[in-house]
């Protein structure tokens, strides 16, 4: 539905955007992650039609966005970043203008909007004027304003941004039943958005793209070796040698933290090694506390994919995941 | 049918716009204020005139001598408000970021530019009928020609459009609507002075820059001539005007 070829865009000698290529298949959800400044922003743009790249070709639904522009504009609904609003008009008036610029037939407009309202929740508002709406109805008159020709595809440069928890599971939730009849393209800097909208990932880092795939893949993906949390009571034995003896095992680390008893546990790829784990310990009369896998979060990974100096970063992203954990 | 109706839907929204703030309230106002001021002094100046004409056993002209002085210094109204009627057009929608609405819309950016050409126009038209309350007085107490009077307010109309597609022009080119605003009045005041070099100039050059000036089109429309010539004349300057317009948000595009 979706095709970015070879795309790259140069403003002077900046490079934004550089040889970007993926496809969006009908239906999917594709979630595009960066960090600020990646160039999300810039390819959605050239992906709507709203500036034309240096190189390559964007291709909405088989039209060229450059040689087609109306085919393909018709067929894209966008939230640009911040919604794209006339303060001195109500939502219902403004919606009724989208859609006229929007080619929607005149005899349909009134339901349309009227759909719209109801599907993005802002029906209660639909007289009072876009300049006294709150940043969170904002955002949901701009994704209305995006769904109103019903186009096959949207892009929705972040969504969520400035939403409080309850809109942003709202808005989340109206995302994820969009799919299907919709093709989506949306963009996010925060991780769980992905993980939870998303059945593919686009990450994006300095205008290239240094990962494509499921959340689910990239998080085994990137990892060489499979993790077990464990940890024991054995009070005065040395736990930690007696687990490295287990055959499968090839690491054992004490855990981070003061925990006594506390291991991580790395085995080779492919083998799973719990259950002997847990014979082990039993067997030597141990108390079995808790064992888990560790799977590595996307924050890892788009740490390990987006920065070169990891140690520099955990702060912010743990704030940023503090942020998003409070939802 | 379709790119006529996206032209309307841009001109209704452009419209609307200048009406739901006082914006159009006060510029609509404000022409009507200033043209009743200019009409009020010729008004005395043609009294006193046809006073001492009769008593000389003629008879002065209306058209001639009151309308006339009118519809001309419209043109020093214009000055003044035109700048007010356009900087928003495209520098606000810029700013606000409304822009990305339009230029992701299946819409082409001429008839955007038509639009809001039209809506621009449109108010400006408004402006003109309100004036007209001042004129409708003269032909209840007098006896003044119609068709100068018609073809006066075409030529208005024509060279407000002038105007206003060199507003429109400005304020594409910026995002700051005061910037749009000043320059704008800047480059008004030099097409309004630009003929009073005119006799500076020599024969030819009088004659380029007379022709260049956009006041000086307006005389024959005033006098009641519909001369293909300026009309051809009003008519490009617009044209080019919006297509200068056109390739500077064309090229906004391409600078990102």
């Amino acid at each position: 539905m979706i095709e970015v070829q070879h795309v790259t865009k140069r403003y002077g000698r900046v490079t934004a955007v550089d040889d970007v290529s993926f496809r969006v298949e009908k239906g999917e959800i594709l979630g595009f992650l960066g960090p600020n400044g990646a160039g999300k922003t810039t390819t959605m743009r050239i992906l709507t039609g709203y500036m034309p790249a240096s190189e390559g070709k964007a291709l909405i639904a088989g039209y060229d966005v450059f040689t087609h522009p109306l085919e393909a504009k018709r067929r894209t609904g966008y939230l640009p970043e911040t919604p794209p609003l006339y303060p001195d008009m109500t939502v219902r008036e403004y919606l009724d203008f989208v859609s006229r610029i929007k080619a929607v037939p005149p005899a349909e407009r009134k339901t349309r909007v009227t759909n719209v309202m109801a599907r993005a929740h802002i029906a209660d508002m639909a007289d009072r004027h876009c300049s006294k709406l709150s940043k969170g109805y904002r955002q949901r008159v701009g994704l209305a304003q995006a769904l109103i020709h019903n186009p096959d595809v949207l892009i929705l440069d972040e969504p969520t941004a400035g939403l409080d928890p309850k809109q942003i599971i709202e808005t989340r939730q109206l995302i994820r039943s969009l799919a299907g009849d919709h093709t989506i393209v949306l963009s996010t800097h925060i991780l769980p958005e992905v993980a939870q909208t998303c059945q593919r990932v686009v990450i994006i880092n300095k205008g290239r793209v240094v990962a494509v795939d499921t959340p689910d893949n990239l998080t085994s993906r990137l990892k060489g070796a499979e993790t077990m949390f464990v940890q024991v009571d054995a009070p005065g034995a040395d736990a930690g040698g007696a687990l490295a003896t287990i055959p499968g095992v090839s690491r054992v680390v004490a855990a981070d933290g003061a925990t006594p008893g506390a291991f991580e546990v790395e085995s080779e790829r492919g083998t799973d090694v719990r259950r002997e784990l847990a014979r082990t310990i039993v067997n030597r009369g141990w108390g079995l506390l808790e064992l888990r896998p560790m799977r590595m979060s996307l924050e890892e990974i788009f740490l390990q994919v987006t920065t070169d100096e990891t140690a520099q970063e955990p702060a912010r992203v743990a704030e940023e995941t503090q942020e998003a954990a409070g939802e | 049918m379709n790119s006529v109706r996206n032209v309307f839907a841009i001109a209704g929204k452009e419209l609307r716009s200048y009406f739901a703030s006082p914006m159009g309230y006060i510029l609509i106002g404000l022409f009507a204020l200033l043209f009743g001021m200019f009409f009020r002094v010729y008004l005395t100046m043609f009294a006193e005139q046809s006073q001492r004409m009769a008593m000389g056993g003629g008879t002065a002209n209306v058209n001639e001598m009151l309308i006339r002085g009118v519809f001309h210094n419209v043109a020093i109204i214009i000055l003044f408000i035109m700048p007010m009627v356009t900087m928003r057009t495209y520098a606000e929608e810029k700013r606000s970021g409304t822009i990305e609405l339009l230029l992701t819309s299946p819409i082409t950016d001429l008839q955007i530019i038509l639009g809001k050409f039209l809506g621009a126009m449109g108010l400006f038209a408004a402006m003109l009928v309100v004036t007209a309350i001042d004129i409708a007085i003269l032909f209840r107490l007098g006896n003044p020609e119609l068709k100068p009077v018609l073809t006066g307010y075409l030529g208005l109309l024509l060279m407000g459009g002038c105007f206003l597609s060199v507003g429109l022009l400005i304020s594409s080119l910026t995002k700051n609507q005061i910037v749009a605003g000043v320059m704008t009045f800047a480059v008004f005041l030099m097409l309004w002075i630009v003929n009073w070099f005119a006799d500076s100039l020599g024969p030819t050059g009088r004659e380029i820059v007379n022709y260049l000036s956009i006041t000086e089109h307006l005389d024959d429309f005033t006098k009641g001539i519909l001369d293909t010539k300026h009309i051809v004349y009003y008519a490009s300057f617009i044209t080019f005007g919006l297509f200068l317009t056109a390739k500077s948000v064309d090229s906004e595009r391409w600078r990102g």
